[in-house]
């Protein structure tokens, strides 16, 4: 007979449990599924892989794929490659963390509870913001729950949304806003950041918000204080999607009047993994405080005046509310926030400034020696760590040749942008050396 | 868990000067700021972040860690979140760096081990729920309702069958069930349940008609009760038009006894840290697949995911899509874990998962039934509802029993859930804990019983010994402190 190592029934407890029950077989206690839906047979899937060989397995399975540990990765377009320091794996490996539930017992969930507040407290530093929450599935679909918050807020249907935002945002924006019959206006770019007349023209008294994003998905600075006063001129709200991490360097949304900050924390300390599991966050005013998404961690005291946090707030949520709550959300991302909190942390006020101007640095200097070497980097605005570069081939022919050297290279800027065609997206965080940078542009030169 | 009543956060620790990272030297020539961002753009003032060393983090985690409760710490029998072990195997498989550290924008070519896995993982969860086509796109339980919903909504709007406005739901069901509907557009309406804990049949036929989108239900329900009026019910439902959404929260009963898909759900979604040991983390990431019957594939998220002679592809060449609910291609590094758990317990093994869960919660049932009210007295599935009605009458309630167990080092089941159970405890012991452990927990849910009847107040003032005493949420919702500010 198989053992199985995650099942500590034996015989012996089976025919004690059983006894107990009444029962002579654990087939009774599946008597009342109808005859013809039970399942028989056995499921079409492979026995049970030992410990040592599916390690083995999956290892391989892992190893057929390129890494960013392996290679030199330029790529980010929403997703980077940053410093994670050693300690955030540590911390997020206790068990007394992953292996718990939703912290609805306060007594018992301190830690998680506490540290939630640390993190909504960071997110707050970070984005000039009043509150923030214990975070989203991501910052995509934080975005779309943003647009979702606006139409309630200002009793509003027209969303206006610039097309330097995300291209997978907006996808995720036009699904969601179907649900509540959103109409979702997308606003063009040009020279790279949001077409100010343009969106002049747009936003009206039926608009519930403009959503920019800072940097925005080309790299590029918005300039949110000319933005902020087109929005607020017909009483939208303001929302702002931003990578934290640049945040470091520049002036936070909160400063710009932003009335909702969303983003993603995987640059601090998760892994790419593919996409996902990332970590979204959502700040905003305290006017909004009663009508954010989402778990929020408040601070009280128990009974002897002790100082302790709990879940509060939970008036707005699906659990209490059903079919009034303000969003369906159930879970949060409370591990990856966890990682995002430790990585904060260890960077603290002085790292965070210092990887984020490390990373226009770098993507400073890369621009520089791209340019040097007669490659076109397509827009001449400011920007933070990304930038777009004109190539002569398919973007997916060049990076082909890139890997052979050892790179992972940009994103392919024309499988949304018909008219950014052979234009690359280079992310340049703070992990490419000089070295890299060098031999990445000459490679670049080289396969043109 | 530590007694220590008070950990300070971290801003309190904090002093100028202290750093716990480390950055390379910057090795590019440095260009002025102010060259690089108009005056405006740059931060002037500092974000209040910590300022500790490296063994100060460690050191202030490790308290906060030990101020929590986990699976790994105890005992965990948290009815509908089926809080099983979290396989250490999982961890490490997630963490190999050819899973961990791949972009998800890499050509595919380099990714044809994770595309290889996601596929896998489709077919063996498309061979456990009984469903022709699933999707790893949804982040979580929740998001896989709406993605299914909007899936639903897609495929009437297709029949132009534009009057399909309301969904129904149990009153036993998950909150985020009405909710769900609610954001996909579509009105919630309530099925009662009968006595014996199951829908109605008759209120079932009286809700449903040419309005109605789809019913969605949970089977076991939230009592831990099979329908077993399934097959009646999804006729009921079909001949109307509607379409039959199974809610997987409660999958980890069922597993190689039925199908949903055999049952006649037309769309399931999954909870991977539920049945698939996808760690909870304190509340997430998780992940929800969603599968559909044939009728409902085109209109799936996209891209789908397709095996083909030259390996594994994307497809974005979906016309009647719902569109993305997500970026990218759901939560990945859940769905390693999940993938792992599956292949460890293999075909067998996760038979006698659902087998040992029921026979586990049974069994309990039976040992705690004459010390509790017990409204439902069938055999139940996974976990199973206690009222605490007797209690009641002595002046102890659910919540002070449950804050009892914490004395005893146990989690508390679900209180006040379903809805439809006065003063329910909603029990849920899954199939990894040992009767060694279901024995104790239950001398101590039969002591409390006790002590309801001959010292409430023991029950009452409980909880006695966790660092922390019951919280003033009252003032937490009225004057909300939801950041820390420097005094």
């Amino acid at each position: 007979m198989v053992k199985f190592r995650y099942l500590p029934m034996t015989e012996q407890d089976e025919k004690e449990m059983l006894a107990e029950i009444g029962i002579d077989s654990i087939d009774e206690l599946f008597a009342d599924i109808p005859e013809n839906v039970r399942f028989k047979g056995d499921l079409n899937i492979s026995e049970a892989i030992p410990e040592p060989d599916l390690m083995k397995k999956m290892t391989k399975l892992a190893n057929k794929n390129v890494n960013t540990k392996d290679y030199a990765s330029f790529l980010g377009a929403g997703v980077y490659d940053h410093y994670i320091p050693s300690i955030v794996n540590h911390v997020i490996s206790r068990s007394e963390f992953y292996t718990a539930y939703t912290p609805y017992q306060p007594e018992i969930s301190q830690g998680e509870l506490q540290a939630i507040f640390e993190f909504q407290t960071m997110i707050c530093e970070l984005t000039g913001m009043e509150v923030a929450n214990s975070s989203m599935y991501d910052g995509q679909t934080a975005l779309a729950e943003a647009s979702f918050l606006s139409a309630a807020q200002t009793r509003k249907k027209k969303v206006i949304v610039s097309k330097s935002v995300h291209p997978e945002a907006l996808s995720v924006l036009h699904t969601y806003a179907k649900g509540p019959n959103l109409e979702v206006v997308e606003v063009e770019a040009s020279n790279g950041t949001t077409d100010l007349d343009a969106l002049k023209a747009e936003v009206d008294g039926d608009t519930a918000c403009v959503i920019v994003q800072y940097p925005n998905f080309f790299g590029q600075i918005e300039p949110l204080k000319e933005i902020e006063e087109i929005v607020h001129s017909e009483k939208a709200m303001f929302v702002v999607s931003s990578n934290p991490l640049s945040l470091g360097a520049l002036t936070p949304p909160g400063k710009f009047g932003a009335d909702i900050v969303i983003g993603d924390a995987q640059p601090f300390g998760i892994p790419a993994s593919f996409g996902g599991p990332h970590c979204g966050y959502f700040a905003t005013t305290k006017k909004l405080m009663r009508k954010v998404p989402g778990r929020l961690v408040g601070q009280t005291t128990d009974e002897e005046g002790q100082r302790g946090f709990v879940l509060t707030l939970q008036a707005r949520e699906q659990h209490i509310r059903r079919d009034k709550a303000t969003s369906n959300i159930c879970s949060n991302q409370a591990l990856n926030a966890l990682a995002a909190s430790v990585a904060m942390t260890a960077l603290g006020k002085k790292g965070i400034k210092e990887i984020a101007v490390q990373n226009l640095q770098k993507a400073h200097y890369a621009k520089k020696q791209l340019e040097a070497a007669g490659l076109d980097v397509h827009f001449n605005g400011k920007f933070f760590n990304e930038l777009v570069v004109k190539v002569s081939k398919p973007v997916k022919e060049i990076n082909k040749a890139l890997l052979e050297k050892g790179f992972i290279g940009g994103y392919d800027l024309g499988q949304y942008y018909p008219d950014l065609d052979q234009h690359m997206l280079i992310a340049v965080t703070e992990q490419r050396t000089k070295e890299e940078i060098d031999t990445f542009v000459k490679e670049l030169g080289g396969v043109q | 868990m530590s007694h220590e009543k008070d950990q300070a956060l971290i801003f309190e620790l904090s002093k100028p000067g202290r750093v716990g990272y480390s950055l390379s030297e910057l090795d590019v020539p440095e260009t002025p700021i102010e060259e690089m961002l108009d005056a405006d753009y740059i931060r002037e003032e500092e974000p209040e972040l910590p300022e500790v060393s490296e063994l100060q983090i460690m050191r202030h985690y490790t308290a906060l860690s030990k101020r929590n409760h986990g699976v790994d710490s105890g005992f965990y029998p948290l009815g509908s979140c089926t809080m099983k072990y979290n396989p250490k195997i999982n961890e490490d498989v997630a963490r190999i760096p050819g899973f961990a550290h791949i972009h998800p924008y890499q050509d595919e070519d380099t990714v044809q081990g994770a595309m290889e896995m996601m596929y896998d993982l489709q077919t063996s969860l498309e061979e456990i729920t009984g469903m022709d086509e699933v999707t790893l796109q949804p982040a979580a339980g929740a998001h896989g309702e709406w993605t299914g919903l909007m899936m639903i909504r897609a495929f009437h709007e297709k029949n132009g069958d534009h009057n399909r406005t309301k969904v129904i739901v149990p009153d036993s069901a998950h909150g985020t069930n009405p909710a769900s509907a609610v954001v996909a557009g579509f009105e919630s309406v309530t099925v009662k349940s009968d006595d014996n804990g199951l829908v109605d049949l008759e209120d079932l036929k009286r809700v449903v008609g040419e309005d109605t989108a789809a019913l969605m239900l949970t089977n076991p329900n939230t009592l831990g009760l099979f329908e077993e009026h399934i097959l009646d019910m999804a006729r009921i439902v079909h001949e109307a038009g509607g379409k039959l959404y199974y809610d997987g929260a409660n999958m980890n009963a069922i597993m190689g006894r039925t199908r949903p898909g055999d049952m006649g759900f037309d769309v399931v979604h999954l909870n991977l840290h539920k049945t698939f040991t996808g760690p909870h983390g304190g509340g997430g990431p998780g992940s929800g697949p969603v599968g559909v019957k044939k009728d409902l594939m085109p209109f799936l998220p996209k891209p789908i995911l397709k095996k083909t002679e030259e390996g594994y592809v994307f497809d974005y060449n979906v016309p009647d899509s719902i569109g993305r609910v997500k970026p990218f291609y759901g939560n990945f590094g859940i769905n390693v874990r999940a993938y792992t758990y599956i292949m460890t317990m293999g075909r067998h093994g996760l038979k006698k998962v659902s087998d040992y869960a029921v026979l586990n919660a049974n069994y309990m049932m039976r040992k705690l039934a004459p010390h509790f009210d017990l409204p439902f007295s069938q055999h139940c599935k996974h976990e199973f509802v206690l009222s605490g009605k007797r209690q009641k009458k002595l002046g102890v309630r659910t919540l002070d029993m449950a804050k009892r167990l914490l004395d005893f080092g146990y989690h508390p089941p679900t209180i006040y859930f379903p809805l439809n159970v006065e003063e329910g405890l909603m029990i849920e012991p899954t199939e990894t804990e040992s009767k060694e452990t279901l024995d104790e927990f239950i001398d101590a849910m039969i002591q409390i019983a006790k002590e309801a009847e001959e010292s409430p107040e023991v029950v009452q003032q409980a909880p006695h010994n966790t660092v922390i005493k019951r919280m003033d949420e009252t003032t937490a919702a009225r004057k909300p402190i939801l950041r820390y500010e420097k005094q």
